[in-house]
């Protein structure tokens, strides 16, 4: 039963990290129309970033802001460059000029960085477990992400929905003509916005660094699972992509960690072993493909423009 | 095909005299990597032209393509693992496979649009991709290696790397005369049609979610049998194959080539590859005098360049390489 609670933790830890990049995609698609393949450069750049800030300030706190502004402002500027471009193309024009892209940031930062992978050690108080139930000890560090991540999903909804920010981000997206005539620069907007969902990517990479190595790449594999999450939420939901990061998270991780035991019971245990690893890397692509047959449009679909 | 001396049909006339030429020419200087180079762009110009059916004419941005890449490849590598070596089995079965597999995801996918087609894709062939990690039995994530090519008793010896490569250019010769045939015939105006207004073909009495999941199909099939070549060519099949940046690459083939043109897809494989294997050589010679010695070191970066060119051809040039060539006949 501990155990069983453990990996639902991990799960959710895992599907509210892949919130936060789910959320900026899903942020950028649903108001800007474009598909960014290289938000997973942007996860991968704000690990390298905070890795790099710690070495130097020996503190992983400040190490952390200074890599949310560092992404930040790479995220704008990309978009300033060349995203800006590419709004109102084909979406094919969109899959292509990211996808070039990613070959870009994946050699600048093996330049930059090296081709050897780098780490992010934790500070001491976020290294010990702490005893959340009786005899069921949990990693501070992966408590300290469900918690950020919770805040910051808090942050997002007061965001859109309560602020005058928000309230232009939205009129931005249902009609975006309409917004700029009545005296909005939405260039500026849709740069703040491709900042904020290039921080939030930020901010799931850094998180992620010290549990994984820091490496090349490392934003590609997440990236197609973060597409994964916004195609069961509903592309342009962040409410659909909220719910879906967590089932995802969820159904991956208890997935891999109880599969084996469930498929132990009709399969010999030598058959199992063989099949289970493969089955549970494919059950959330088994889950998507169950909810497009039902919903082709995702659990909460956006109404259409 | 009534041909005219334009530059396109120029451009596309040297292209083929020139792959033709390749295994002697390669004789003649006793260079035998350009023969196995160029093997490569031809297989994967025959993948390119399977994926121009679907996105090119169809409009179906598929971005799993590679994944018949991986189940052709397979079918071939586990068949010879099995002791299976006959490539009169091999071959088809990489086919049939190929096709039920698009059969099954084109049924799932082709009910939605846009950018959810692109990523259903796309997922599917993650769920593949990660299969064949999982496959312990075939070398999962080292993938597996193919000791002896698909044998045709006496009629073709495909260890013979001559025979092989002209094998592969009549396939690929045939799969372009076969999707400009299609593209050409009624069911090829019904999938055009459906890409240009889909309702409007529906309202006039198309059923063309069939229609659509047929070119899918055959686009799959095509793939699985270029899939069975390549695992012949490289002696070898991993999940790598597979990869989402392979699908991506066969999409760039197909649009800096020229979508919906039927040899933009060769084009696009053989300027895609060619610029790979060149781009390392022009940095260096561009960077040397200015750079010295490090210049070598520079050249080992060349997808820096590479990145943002894709970008360029998507901002400036949306026609691909034959869509210059058809505006240098106008203009």
């Amino acid at each position: 039963m501990l155990l069983f609670i453990e990996q639902c933790l991990n799960g959710l830890q895992f599907g509210l990290l892949l919130f936060l990049l789910a959320a900026g995609l899903t942020l950028v698609f649903g108001i800007m129309d474009l598909v960014n393949l290289a938000h997973g450069s942007l996860y991968m750049l704000g690990a390298y970033f905070a890795a790099t800030f710690a070495a130097w300030t020996d503190s992983f706190v400040i190490a952390a802001l200074l890599s949310l502004a560092a992404t930040l402002v790479v995220g704008m500027a990309l978009e300033v460059v060349a995203l800006r471009r590419l709004y109102g193309r084909d979406h094919l024009d969109h899959v292509l000029g990211t996808f070039g892209l990613i070959l870009f940031f994946n050699e600048l930062v093996r330049i930059i960085w090296g081709p050897a992978g780098m780490s992010l050690p934790l500070p001491m108080w976020l290294i010990y477990p702490i005893e959340i139930l009786p005899g069921l000890f949990y990693p501070t560090y992966r408590i300290a992400i469900i918690l950020t991540a919770l805040l910051v999903a808090l942050f997002l909804y007061v965001l859109v929905m309560r602020t005058r920010l928000g309230m232009l981000i939205r009129a931005g997206a249902s009609n975006r003509e309409m917004t700029g005539a009545l005296g909005v620069n939405i260039n500026l907007l849709y740069t703040l916005v491709f900042g904020l969902g290039a921080a939030l990517a930020g901010l799931a990479g850094l998180m992620q660094a010290p549990i994984l190595t820091v490496q090349i790449g490392m934003g590609e594999n997440i990236l197609i699972l973060a597409f994964v999450v916004i195609i069961i939420g509903g592309i342009g939901s962040i409410r659909g992509a909220f719910i879906a990061a967590v089932l995802v998270g969820l159904i991956d991780t208890i997935g891999r960690a109880f599969l084996p035991d469930i498929l132990r019971l009709v399969l010999s245990s030598r058959g199992a072993s063989t099949v289970a690893p493969a089955m549970s890397s494919m059950m959330i692509y088994l889950l998507m493909a169950i909810v497009l047959v039902l919903r082709p449009e995702g659990l909460f679909p956006v109404s259409s423009k | 095909m009534i041909a005219s001396l334009t530059p396109r049909n120029v451009v596309v006339a040297v292209l083929l005299l020139l792959l033709a030429a390749v295994p002697v020419y390669a004789a003649v200087t006793a260079n035998a990597f350009l023969v196995t180079l160029f093997t490569r762009v031809i297989i994967l110009g025959i993948a390119a032209s399977s994926l121009n059916l679907i996105l090119g004419y169809g409009g179906m941005v598929s971005f799993g393509h590679a994944v018949y890449l991986g189940i052709g490849g397979y079918a071939v590598g586990i068949l010879a693992q099995e002791g299976v070596t006959s490539g009169f089995v091999q071959w088809p079965l990489a086919l049939v496979v190929s096709a039920l597999f698009a059969l099954l995801v084109g049924a799932l996918s082709l009910r939605t649009r846009g950018v959810y087609f692109i990523m259903i894709t796309l997922a599917f062939a993650q769920l593949v991709y990660y299969f064949g990690v999982g496959l312990d039995r075939y070398g999962a994530d080292d993938g597996l290696t193919i000791r002896r090519r698909s044998q045709f008793d006496d009629l073709i010896n495909l260890s013979d790397r001559t025979q092989f490569y002209y094998l592969c250019l009549a396939l690929l010769l045939a799969t372009i005369y076969l999707i400009w045939r299609v593209v050409n015939s009624r069911f090829g105006m019904v999938i055009q049609g459906a890409r240009s207004n889909d309702r409007r073909m529906r309202a006039i009495g198309f059923p063309t979610f069939r229609y659509r999941l047929t070119a899918f199909v055959i686009a799959g099939a095509i793939c699985g049998v270029a899939g069975a070549l390549l695992a012949n060519h490289t002696g070898f099949i991993s999940p790598a194959t597979m990869h989402w940046t392979r699908s991506g690459d066969l999409i760039v083939m197909v649009v800096l080539g020229g979508m919906a043109s039927s040899f933009g897809p060769l084009i696009g494989a053989v300027a895609l590859l060619s610029l790979e294997e060149a781009l390392p050589i022009l940095i260096r010679a561009m960077a040397f005098p200015v750079f010295g010695d490090a210049a070598v070191r520079m050249a080992e970066y060349w997808q820096i360049v590479l990145g943002p060119l894709f970008l360029l051809v998507v901002l400036f040039a949306r026609g691909g390489i034959d869509g210059l060539l058809a505006g240098a006949r106008r203009g």
